[in-house]
């Protein structure tokens, strides 16, 4: 007989009401073309209106509906139930972000550090638009394409164990965003990332675990924009200190 | 704001596991198995003098050996913060891991000096 | 806005308002959690191979500081590789240091993006000449201990 249900142990946390958090078991049918997101919604529309979670898109563009899933961070949109069979399929808040109730997280930390490596074009002097567009070789533009992908989903946060450990570090996203613009041939701004990036919460906090890019759900790969980014920046310290008459 | 000196420790880690990862077995197998299990013949005293005795061999073998050292430093700091969450020792850590390998790199120079 | 008045009747319909005070739950993460999964457990291994690294550095250190002692230390030292504790910790150190090797040159590519004008070296070809290379110095090292 094949299964009908399964079961989502759900992670709840409602602060009016409780210091810890507890799990709550829903019951859900298993439709062949669900995925986790629609048994959540289920919940809230036919069991329980009280669970709470982000999402929006559901089609893995919008990075809103990350969680840990048996304990992998993923996007619950692109995530199918019937691979969780039989279940029990715990579900929990993204990990390494404090949660605000059941589901949600607080992502302050995140928009922080996003916010400090300037993730847009600098130029010393802006192009006036008389002269016309940027022009970039397809080329060029696969320098970059990858990083750029990003959907700022914060799952290679939640499987980063550095961060983790050490919540000041800036993270991979972040760093795989700085990337995007500093390998942008249109962009004049790696110095000022670099004064960003070079310190001990930047980059260097690493250990190239790898989990990150397992995780992400867009191949930009930040473990590959990191580990390019440490030979950038060791590059540029030795040059400083060996040739220090160079800009 | 401050710059970190990782950018040093970091260059020593990456040329030493590049060093070692290239070297290391192929002389450990011959060294410390092949020789020892007999099968093949280990040099004598004078026959390994003369084969480290040129200044090459000296300057590839110093290198290895630090460069080694230096490698297990970085690495094994940061394994001891985040596997064992020990970053509050933070000053104890670093002065061991990199001063023990300074301390055994200048042993090296001091031994391959008279060799 | 209005604001909540001592003689404000509870269920007037004048807005409120209440300062969010959130009451965030935070978990710890375990000393240990690297055992909990398998990924966590390869990468600690990874990590812990500079610890053999070191070990035989050391120990190839010791052999030329015997070839500066005499003939009887180098004897007793190429004596004591043959015992079975050195023998056995030796054998593990070569696995390790296997084992870091392996996983060195399958990240070499992570950190090595080298473009050749409008062509990318590929990943596979990154890691193919860092093997490569260890293949050739490997045969290096061979003749010269074998040729003294």
């Amino acid at each position: 007989m094949t299964q009908q249900t399964i079961a989502l142990e759900v992670f709840r946390y409602r602060p009016e009401q409780e210091h810890e958090p507890t799990f709550q078991t829903y019951e859900v049918p298993l439709r062949k073309d669900w995925v986790v997101l629609d048994a959540l919604n289920y919940i809230k529309d036919e069991i329980d209106g009280t669970l709470t979670f982000r999402w929006s898109c559901r089609m893995g563009v919008c990075g809103s509906c990350g969680m840990m899933i048996n304990g992998t961070p993923v996007l619950t949109c692109a995530a199918f139930l019937e691979t969780y069979q039989p279940g029990p399929v715990r579900i929990e808040p993204l990990a390494n972000f404090p949660v605000v109730r059941d589901l949600v997280i607080l992502m302050s930390d995140f928009m922080e550090k996003l916010g400090r490596v300037k993730p847009w074009i600098m130029t010393d002097k802006e192009k006036p638009v008389a002269e016309g567009e940027y022009l970039q070789t397809p080329t060029q533009l696969a320098d970059f394409k990858q990083y750029s992908m990003c959907i700022n989903c914060m799952l290679c946060y939640s499987a980063c164990p550095v961060y983790g450990l050490e919540p000041d570090f800036i993270g991979p996203a972040a760093i795989a965003l700085a990337q995007r613009y500093n390998l942008d041939s249109r962009d004049e701004g790696n110095a000022e990332r670099m004064e960003v990036l070079s310190q001990d919460d930047g980059i260097w906090q690493c250990t190239l675990v790898g989990e990150c890019s397992a995780v992400c759900p867009k191949a930009v790969d930040p473990a590959g924009a990191i580990q390019r980014y440490k030979v950038a920046s060791t590059n540029d310290w030795w040059r400083s200190k060996l040739m220090p008459w160079g800009k | 704001m401050k710059v970190s000196s990782e950018p040093l420790w970091w260059a020593f880690f990456g040329a030493g596991g590049a060093l070692s990862a290239l070297c290391l077995p192929a002389l450990l197998f011959l060294l410390a198995l092949a020789m020892p299990l007999g099968w093949i013949e280990a040099p004598g005293y004078e026959a390994a003098r003369d084969l480290v005795h040129h200044p090459l061999a000296r300057l590839f073998l110093f290198a290895l050996i630090s460069l080694s050292l230096l490698h297990w430093s970085h690495r094994f700091r940061y394994t001891l913060y985040d596997g064992l969450q020990l970053k509050h020792l933070e000053s104890l850590i670093v002065v061991f891991c990199y001063g023990g390998a300074i301390i055994g790199s200048a042993f090296t120079a001091f031994v391959l000096w008279q060799l | 806005m209005s604001r909540p008045g001592p003689k404000q009747h509870p269920m007037s319909h004048a807005t409120r308002y209440r300062k969010y005070h959130p009451k965030l739950y935070r978990t710890r993460m375990p000393i240990f959690w690297w055992v909990r999964r398998w990924t966590h457990v390869r990468f600690i291994t990874r990590e812990l191979t500079s610890v053999f690294v070191a070990f035989y550095a050391i120990e190839l250190l010791f052999l030329l500081w015997t070839l500066t002692l005499g003939q009887e230390a180098y004897d007793d030292f190429l004596a004591w590789l043959q015992t079975p504790l050195a023998l056995a910790l030796n054998t593990i150190a070569f696995l390790m240091i296997l084992y870091h090797s392996i996983t060195w040159f399958n990240l070499a590519p992570k950190a090595l993006v080298v473009r050749v004008g409008e062509v990318r070296i590929p990943p596979v070809a990154i890691a193919g000449l860092n093997y490569a290379g260890w293949v050739v110095l490997s045969a290096a090292l061979a003749w010269f201990i074998l040729s003294a």
